[in-house]
């Protein structure tokens, strides 16, 4: 007795032999390419190279002043990176960044959280003028922005010190000329730019469902515990967001502070940022070499923190869309 | 004599008037406009200065007790001549007088209510009496900076900068966004990440190196450094027009696709025309911020100040604010002036486009 041997049947499918991209496939990926090939020809050409380079270069003496040859440099190893721990405007100038950090990255989210609030308020008249006029501010050209607030910081000019003065205060803050409060004078001049963090919060506060809220109210939450318990998480993405964005920005910013103090900081230092003291040494100095190893800890400081902050980020951030 | 059914029916009207409710629906608006007004003009006080000042002749801006406001010393025109307005304490009181000629001790004013008394003398010294001011604008300081710092040259310059860096940028970022939204690529996820973290790459780490590319090429001292890389995409106006492009439907590109059209195609004329929103936000995004870059043109112009762009040429006016106010308050104010013009005329384009970048996260 022979078993029946049921044929296999198999079903009409059309399945692709494995290992073989089709003719379709294939094409879609050239194209691709294709578009991606200005970017991903600047991604090396213009960052990945000069990061390379400029990890090379922190293991010579090369100067900037004479013309980049094999016979113009020496190798020397890891002397600039000794620099770093000789130099005695290294560790200060970490200092006046960290300071401008500590104080504006805080006021860079509470600032425009405030704003966005007031802006968002049903209880506004004229919300959108005021959502204009809030981000004015951002399109002025940062020197520009610069030259109005050495105006209106002026000791005994400036309409600041006049309204304190007025208010009963007798003795005004120097402002710029004065080493302790030249740095939170930058910090007031950052403050202008908080329209763009404020947009964004903005938005994330229309979007957050107002369900949610009436919920609340019914479950017998005031108004400080809403805030707490449902504005704030549901921003908590977008709080991340300008959290990092002012963490990085924080290790580059420079530009107002030598505008004002030009390339020594003054007064006194107390404007000598670290990308200040960085863009003394690379380009006043032409010292290439060591000016590359003050990059690379700005480089290494902001990856680092980016990465700190992404890790913590996504334990604490509520994503509201499912996927995360 | 009122009943106290009428008393009541009375309350029970007032009540459905003037309810709590009612009241704070008045009040909190008025509270609420009124500290946002109070907030707003702290926020744009530096911008009021700074237009205070402009305006203001020098002669203002030095003299003591001269108002906040523009003003000029108000005058009295007596026989051909003006002469300033000063409140004089005198016997009968302070009196508004015009100081025809003062002295040491004493001056010689004409009443400016009663000029057919002639001029006569006041006691006492004239510096000490308080000046009266009108209101008056003037235009110099406007006129000094546009010539002492050579605004054309400067807007100029900026103006061509801007304009071709922006075309770069929307060439290169509209294929490279074209690229990533509609075409299957084997790793475009991790592709993707890395174009996302360059957004934190700092500029310090590459600038040294790319300084001596560019000097090799000897193309420091003019505008390519600072427009050629315009031409390979950034980043962040990439991830915006990746977002929008992600949000096209297909239908339209797969029946142009039908129709015998090519990715390049399809890309033009279906793609572009319905992405107008987010391309528009780019272009017054690059725009803005290459009209607002400093440090990239000051390391790789050093010292060629015909090349300049306004914000280079006008740094140095930070440092001479107080030597010569008036003159870069105006300077200030001439070069935010297109960047403001340009954001009230497209305001929504631009909070649209910040609105997309950032929270689509």
């Amino acid at each position: 007795m022979s078993t029946a041997k049921v044929s296999t049947v198999r079903p009409l499918t059309f399945t692709q032999p494995k290992g073989k991209t089709s003719a379709f496939a294939r094409q879609q990926r050239n194209w691709g390419l294709f578009f991606l090939l200005p970017w991903i020809i600047g991604f090396f050409l213009f960052q990945i190279g000069p990061i390379l380079f400029t990890i090379f270069l922190s293991f010579t003496d090369y100067h900037g002043t004479s013309e980049f040859k094999l016979g113009n440099f020496n190798f020397v190893g890891l002397e600039n990176y000794q620099k770093l721990f000789t130099d005695p405007q290294a560790l200060p100038s970490m200092g006046v960044t960290l300071k401008f950090a500590l104080i504006g990255i805080p006021l860079g989210l509470i600032v425009p959280l405030l704003f966005a609030l007031l802006v968002n308020s049903k209880r506004l008249i004229g919300s959108s003028i005021f959502r204009t006029l809030f981000f004015l501010p951002t399109v002025i050209p940062v020197v520009a922005g610069t030259i109005i607030y050495s105006g209106v910081l002026n000791a005994q000019s400036g309409w600041i010190n006049l309204g304190l003065k007025a208010l009963g205060v007798a003795d005004p803050p120097r402002w710029f000329t004065d080493p302790f409060w030249a740095g939170f004078a930058l910090n007031l001049l950052a403050v202008w730019s908080v329209g763009n963090a404020m947009i964004i919060l903005l938005a994330g506060l229309q979007g957050i469902p107002t369900e949610l809220y009436e919920a609340a109210t019914v479950d017998g939450a005031n108004s400080i515990q809403r805030f707490f318990y449902i504005t704030i998480p549901m921003l908590s993405p977008v709080i991340f967001y300008n959290i990092t964005l002012g963490v990085i920005l924080a290790f580059q910013y420079f530009v107002p502070a030598l505008l004002i103090g030009t390339e020594v900081g003054n007064p006194q230092g107390s404007l000598l940022f670290f990308p200040l003291h960085f863009y003394r040494q690379a380009f006043v100095f032409s010292d290439f070499g060591y000016g590359s190893v003050l990059a690379l800890v700005i480089f290494v400081i902001t990856m680092i923190a980016t990465g700190l902050l992404f890790f913590f980020g996504q334990r604490l951030v509520y994503y509201a869309s499912a996927e995360r | 004599m009122a009943t106290i059914a009428q008393a009541e029916t009375v309350s029970a009207a007032r009540s459905q008037f003037l309810t709590p409710r009612t009241l704070r629906n008045i009040f909190a608006p008025i509270l609420v406009t009124g500290l946002g007004l109070a907030v707003m003009l702290i926020f744009l006080l530096p911008l009021g200065y700074m237009l205070a000042t402009a305006f203001k002749s020098d002669t203002q801006l030095t003299a003591q007790g001269a108002p906040q406001y523009p003003a000029q010393p108000a005058t009295f025109n007596y026989e051909g001549k003006d002469y300033p307005l000063y409140d004089i304490p005198t016997d009968t009181g302070i009196r508004r007088l015009a100081i025809v000629h003062p002295y040491r001790e004493d001056s010689d004013v004409v009443d400016p209510a009663h000029p057919e008394q002639g001029v006569f003398n006041v006691k006492g010294r004239w510096r000490t009496w308080t000046p009266i001011y009108s209101f008056a604008i003037t235009w110099e300081n406007f006129l000094a900076a546009w010539d002492e710092v050579n605004f054309p040259l400067l807007f100029r310059n900026s103006f061509i900068l801007a304009i071709i860096s922006t075309i770069g940028t929307l060439i290169s970022c509209i294929l490279v966004a074209y690229g990533f939204a509609r075409f299957r690529i084997p790793g475009k996820n991790i592709l993707f990440i890395i174009l996302i973290s360059t957004i934190v790459l700092p500029p310090q780490a590459t600038i040294i190196p790319l300084y001596i590319l560019f000097t090799k090429l000897g193309w420091t001292g003019s505008w390519l450094p600072l427009l050629v890389p315009a031409f390979f995409a950034n980043a962040y106006d990439v991830f915006l027009l990746r977002q929008y492009f992600m949000g096209i439907p297909k239908e339209l590109d797969e029946a142009a696709m039908i129709d015998g059209a090519n990715p390049l195609r399809v890309l033009i004329s279906v793609i572009i025309p319905q992405a107008i929103p987010a391309i528009t936000a780019v272009t017054l995004f690059h725009f803005f911020f290459v009209w607002n870059q400093y440090f990239e043109p000051l390391v790789y112009l050093a010292g060629k100040e015909q090349l300049y762009p306004i914000s280079v040429g006008i740094g140095a006016f930070v440092q001479t604010f107080a030597r010569f106010p008036g003159r870069s308050a105006a300077t200030a104010a001439l070069t935010l002036l297109l960047p403001a013009v340009i954001f009230f005329l497209a305001q929504r384009q631009f909070m649209q486009g910040v609105v997309v970048t950032g929270v689509e996260k």
